[in-house]
């Protein structure tokens, strides 16, 4: 039969070509999903992982993520031929790949682990020459082992092309290829932001989260030491879907249950920190932008984002909010009001927040900030300590969030959104908190995963003129544009992961759905509260009147200075 | 030499050029190739100008404004390719060839040839019995057609007067001011001129084809980074006549529209390098290149880039990263380099061959080009000929011309008498061929139908002293050592197949091995990303296909029927010759060999690691190796 125009077969059923960019698009239309570990959709195609090859009528093989769709093509995706090569590939993949399986951290959740299964590898014929595992564990966020690279490259891309750092590129070629640092210094030494998209991006454990669970575990077995923790905003829309409730669904007060039974003493909200920092971070604003200050404002809540201004742009520097991040302005105000009020027969005071993010961990351990956070636990290390304590996290009654931190605004909650950080200072500059007021600031443009947003607000008799950004590359050009003088703006919102913290790298799975969820469920939560504003929330009062009186400046924000590259 | 203004300018200088060159009436040209030098020949060059001027005779390196009689042209030419003769050395107007030149005969050379005119019948090249004191006469030449070659080793190879003075730069000078683009586009595309790098593109579609590209700027990139172990024709051509490699790509800018060429060339020709850069800054003073070309405003700028000796950078997409000064890995395609190619812009990439093509296609005309060879693929192929045959070289024969032409009559036949075996053709991408095969015209579709390839040009004989799995663990070695790393087929495959080769070569051959070897070579070539990748199996599986049964007798007889892999030898003491000296004992680095003086000793097999040091130090000759 004649193929209508703009048709081809994929094993024999006639499918439309819609626009799509390869035959892998056309082909999942199919409902057949082909094995790939360099095609991710947000990179570059790459091509160098031939698992997606396919076959056409005349036996010519083709990567499908490489081929453009064409009407009238004949296309098999599972033929004898397609299966061998690629069984072969994966067994020559398996021969060169540490593979103590068992005992990786990324057992589990492993491609080439869940490829070589699906594929029915029983043997592999080639000896295998990489047994002992090569660590580099000198960055505080993230561990590499190159014995367990395929190169398929993703971390690559992602550094260089979504996030512009370029810490990491291939070296050396053949089979002594390699993924390095520049001059293959340790991690800690390069460009590297920590921002870890490229371990959510890493198929195998080549690149993995650090994991910090057992200080956390130790500090909780300690009769003398008082545990506290807080949660990040982004953590609870993104812990669901591993533990068996919906994705995106909002199951903040189930992780404060799963905390208090792991044995947490006390459990507060990052979010109390955020309407800390929209306080802070709107006087300093002001401020700047009465008396003469650098402009635009930066904002400083995501370390990974400070990170690449200290070691690319340190020029601009100055234009960083000296706020600290609600962590560690929220860290350190527990730790100062817990300083000498430690509960009876507890002598010691462990503090650890729950981020969604491994740039945190590094942030934590800056000298800045006196180590006011112990530790930072990613919501994928929650999840395990959950599930190593047996508890049945979707059967968990709720629990609310701990006194005297038990207050908190839908402004600070929906930091962990692209464009959340913005909107909550526009509520506290607005000064207003009516409904109309709450939907104007919404429909301004400041919502939505777009790479960059901008809006125009009236403030007086002027108009502020914002930006909002994630993903540091879409940053890298709003600076060049400033730098240019072809951009200006009074503030810059950016985010150094695509979407905000919904999709940091410590969150259990990163994709678009995945964003579209998480941030449904944060602007959910905001709906659904009482307080809207951060201005409202009386916690703040009494805290500026207590703890923070007279020290603000040294317990919330920081000077960072500029580094060394 | 000032600027040419005007076509008018050029024809002057041109004639200019012609006369000075005619009136050199004797020559001497030295053979300035790298083989040549290697041999001495700059030593031989510096005697000889010294001796004549000694004598009072007037000498001209390059050639004279004002022609006067008299003087003897005193040249370091290009590569003559007859590189198994060097150091060479031509003398004009009798066209008399010296072969392997030594200083200490320079002075005989004046006396006799240039002040006697008499030949030297000691320099002569001689073959079974008969001299050939004419250059043309000689076998090796005698059956070879060099378009491309045409002026290497008859003019000085650093000089734009002289390349003028042989017609020069006169296409060019037709491109520019009777031609337009589509119109040079259809000659070369008349012509059938075909790739010349390997894959056979016919050129005249690849230039159409990025000449109708909208973007801009347009680039002209010539890949000169040839990488083949053994072949050597584009260096000859940019060592010995690079100003037609200019003209080659000034041409094709020309045509497609771009003011920018880049040409990139490996760093091991550092000579290539200087030679063109010579050439460059030479035609940039006459204003035949840059700026405001021979006053027409038209302007092409040649740049040179130094690869960094990676294989791979011969691909496409993969040299055009390397310019920009990324890593050299080929990227998956569409978009092609014509629509995207050096700095993601429209480029027309052609090897060295194919540029030095083009002027002559365009002085003579696509027809004559067609004459010569088969009209699907037609002119002249450049080889470099090496291996176990007399005559090592550079030779350039029609397309068309077969193996048993190349290898018995250019070739002269096998070294010491050998017998042939088999030709590996291609280079490592390519497949060996064998006796049956040795009447195939070699051209672009003759050898694709017996499953080997053209491939740059590299032509390597092998007799039957050769093992063929060695052959393929040879060029398995290399694609693994050049492999860039990319795609999991090449990077680890390459790696497994010569892990497999490696072990049969040194007896330690599984049954089962040649099978994994060939389901390999399946997967490599059928899902390697570049053409490097997926060629890479070639060698092991035409070895294969030939001589399944020299890799049989490896795995399962643990033998080497050419006696070639020293691991598989086993050395053995006949106790009938042996006095029982003790002398290999005690030369046995491993203490393999045991036994009672005066008694006959015996080697431990286990133990012996057969370097062979036992029976090069046996008086009594009682020791053999049993291949």
């Amino acid at each position: 039969m004649m193929l209508l125009e703009n048709m081809m077969e994929i094993d024999g059923i006639p499918v439309k070509i819609e626009g799509e960019r390869n035959l892998l698009e056309v082909i999942s239309k199919t409902g057949i999903k082909l094995p790939v570990f360099c095609y991710h959709s947000d990179l570059s195609i790459y091509g160098a992982c031939r698992m997606c090859m396919v076959e056409d009528e005349n036996g010519r093989m083709m990567a499908s993520c490489s081929t453009v769709p064409k009407a009238g093509m004949k296309i098999k995706t599972n033929t004898g031929r397609l299966r061998k090569y690629r069984k072969s590939i994966l067994e020559l993949l398996l021969a060169s790949h540490c593979r103590d399986c068992t005992t990786c951290e990324n057992s589990g959740k492993c491609r080439l682990q869940e490829l070589a299964v699906q594929f029915g590898i029983t043997d592999v014929r080639f000896p295998n020459d990489k047994t002992e595992s090569e660590r580099d564990e000198s960055s505080y966020s993230i561990v590499r082992d190159s014995s367990k690279c395929i190169l398929c490259g993703d971390c690559v891309r992602e550094c260089n092309e979504i996030q512009h750092v370029g810490a990491i590129d291939f070296a050396y070629r053949g089979s002594n290829a390699t993924i390095s640092t520049a001059f293959n210094k340790p991690l800690a030494e390069s460009l590297c932001v920590n921002c870890g998209q490229c371990a959510a991006a890493c198929p195998t454990g080549a690149i993995i989260v650090k994991d910090d669970t057992q200080k956390v575990w130790d500090k909780i077995d300690d009769p003398e030491v008082f545990v506290t923790c807080e949660i990040a905003p982004a953590v609870r829309v993104g812990i669901g879907e591993e533990l068996g409730l919906d994705d995106g669904e909002y199951a903040m007060n189930r992780i404060i249950a799963a905390l208090h039974r792991m044995g947490v003493d006390k459990v507060y909200d990052t979010v109390t920190g955020a309407d800390l920092t929209v306080i802070e971070e709107t006087r300093e604003f002001i401020d700047r932008l009465e008396n003469g200050g650098t402009l635009p404002l930066f904002t400083s809540c995501c370390p990974a984002w400070v990170s690449f201004v200290e070691k690319k742009y340190p020029e601009f520097l100055p234009n960083v909010s000296t706020c600290r991040s609600p962590m560690s302005m929220f860290s350190a105000v527990i730790k100062e009001y817990y300083k000498d009020k430690l509960p009876e027969g507890k002598t010691k005071h462990y503090h650890f927040a729950l981020m969604p993010c491994t740039a945190k961990k590094s942030e934590a351990k800056r000298p800045e900030f006196n180590g006011c956070t112990d530790d930072v636990i990613t919501t994928q290390e929650l999840i395990g300590m959950i599930k190593k304590s047996g508890i049945m996290f979707n059967e968990l009654e709720p629990e609310a969030v701990d006194l005297p931190f038990g207050e908190m605004s839908g402004a600070g909650v929906i930091f962990g959104v692209t464009g959340g950080v913005t909107e909550a200072v526009l509520r506290y500059v607005a000064g207003d908190n009516s409904k109309t007021t709450l939907m104007q600031i919404e429909y301004t443009g400041i919502r939505g995963l777009e790479a960059v947003k901008v809006a125009e607000i009236p403030y007086g008799d002027r108009k502020l003129k914002i930006a909002v950004t994630s993903g540091l590359a879409n940053a890298r050009k709003i600076i060049k544009g400033i730098q240019r003088g072809e951009l200006h703006y009074d503030l810059v919102e950016v985010m150094a992961c695509r979407g905000g913290c919904i999709s940091g790298a410590g969150q259990p799975y990163i994709s678009h759905r995945h964003r579209i969820k998480r941030a449904d469920g944060l602007y959910r939560s905001d709906k659904s509260s009482i307080v809207k504003c951060s201005q409202d929330n009386r916690l703040l009062d009494e805290l500026y009147e207590g703890v923070l009186n007279g020290r603000t400046h040294e317990l919330l924000h920081v000077d960072y200075v500029k580094k060394d590259k | 030499m000032g600027k040419l203004n005007s076509r008018a300018d050029l024809i002057a200088l041109r004639e200019e050029c012609v006369k000075a060159f005619e009136a050199e009436k004797t020559k001497i040209l030295v053979c300035g190739g790298t083989g040549c030098v290697a041999g001495g020949s700059l030593d031989i060059y510096a005697r000889l100008k010294e001796l004549l001027e000694e004598r009072g005779i007037p000498v001209e390196v390059e050639l004279a404004h004002e022609p006067h009689d008299g003087v003897v042209g005193m040249k370091k030419s290009g590569c003559h390719g007859f590189c198994e003769m060097g150091p060479l050395v031509r003398i004009e107007p009798s066209g008399w060839l010296y072969t392997k030149v030594k200083l200490d005969d320079c002075e005989e050379i004046i006396e006799k040839t240039i002040i006697g005119g008499e030949n030297i019948e000691r320099l002569a090249y001689k073959q079974d019995g008969k001299v050939y004191q004419k250059q043309e006469e000689i076998p090796f030449y005698k059956k070879q057609t060099r378009v491309v070659l045409g002026s290497c080793g008859h003019i000085n190879a650093g000089s734009v007067r002289e390349y003028l003075a042989v017609g020069g730069y006169k296409a060019f000078e037709k491109c520019l001011f009777d031609m337009q683009p589509e119109d040079i586009i259809k000659v070369i595309s008349d012509s059938n001129l075909r790739g010349r790098g390997g894959g056979g593109f016919l050129c005249g579609k690849k230039w159409a084809s990025c000449a109708k590209q909208k973007e801009n700027p347009k680039y002209i990139v010539c890949n000169g980074d040839e990488g083949d172990p053994g072949a050597f024709m584009d260096r000859s051509v940019m060592e010995g006549d690079p100003h037609k490699l200019l003209e080659g790509m000034m041409i094709a800018g020309l045509a497609i529209g771009s003011s920018d060429g880049y040409i990139y060339v490996r760093a091991e020709y550092p000579l290539a390098v200087e030679r063109l850069k010579m050439a460059i800054s030479q035609a940039e003073d006459c204003g035949i290149l840059g700026d405001n070309i021979l006053g027409t405003g038209k302007s092409f700028r040649i740049h040179i880039n130094k690869g960094a000796g990676a294989f791979v950078c011969g691909e496409g997409s993969a040299l055009t990263a390397s310019i920009e000064g990324k890593r050299g890995m080929p990227r998956v395609k569409p978009p092609r380099t014509v629509e995207h190619g050096l700095f993601g812009k429209p480029t027309n990439l052609n090897n060295v061959e194919t540029y030095a093509n083009v002027p002559e296609i365009i002085n003579r005309g696509a027809e004559w080009y067609k004459s010569i060879g088969p009209e699907n693929s037609p002119g002249t192929k450049a080889f470099a000929l090496t291996g176990t045959i007399q005559n090592t070289g550079l030779i350039e024969v029609p397309m068309g011309t077969t193996l048993r032409e190349v290898i018995f009559d250019i070739g002269g036949g096998m070294r010491g008498g050998t017998n042939f075996k088999a030709v590996q053709i291609g280079g490592p991408s390519g497949g060996c061929l064998t006796e049956k095969d040795l009447d195939i015209p070699l051209d672009f579709d003759s050898l694709k139908k017996v499953g080997a390839m053209i491939g740059s040009g590299g032509l390597v004989v092998m007799d039957d002293k050769t093992c063929m799995v060695e052959v393929a663990r040879f060029f398995m070695n290399f694609t693994q050592n050049e492999s860039c790393g990319k795609c999991v087929p090449c990077r680890e495959g390459t790696k497994r197949m010569l892990e497999i080769l490696e072990r049969i070569t040194q007896g330690k051959g599984k049954d089962g091995d040649i099978e994994l070897l060939e389901e390999l070579a399946d997967t490599i070539s059928n899902t390697a990303l570049c053409g490097l990748g997926k060629t890479a199996p070639s060698p092991v599986i035409s070895t294969i296909k030939n001589f399944r049964e020299e890799y049989e007798a490896h795995v399962y007889k643990k033998r080497c029927p050419a006696g070639a892999c020293s691991k598989l030898n086993i050395y053995v003491i006949d106790p009938e010759r042996c006095r029982g000296c003790s002398k290999c004992a005690r030369n046995c680095p491993v203490g393999a060999i045991s036994g009672q003086v005066r008694s006959p000793y015996v080697i431990d097999q286990d133990k012996c690691i057969k370097c062979g040091a036992c029976m090069s130090n046996c008086a009594f000759s009682a020791i053999r190796r049993e291949e």
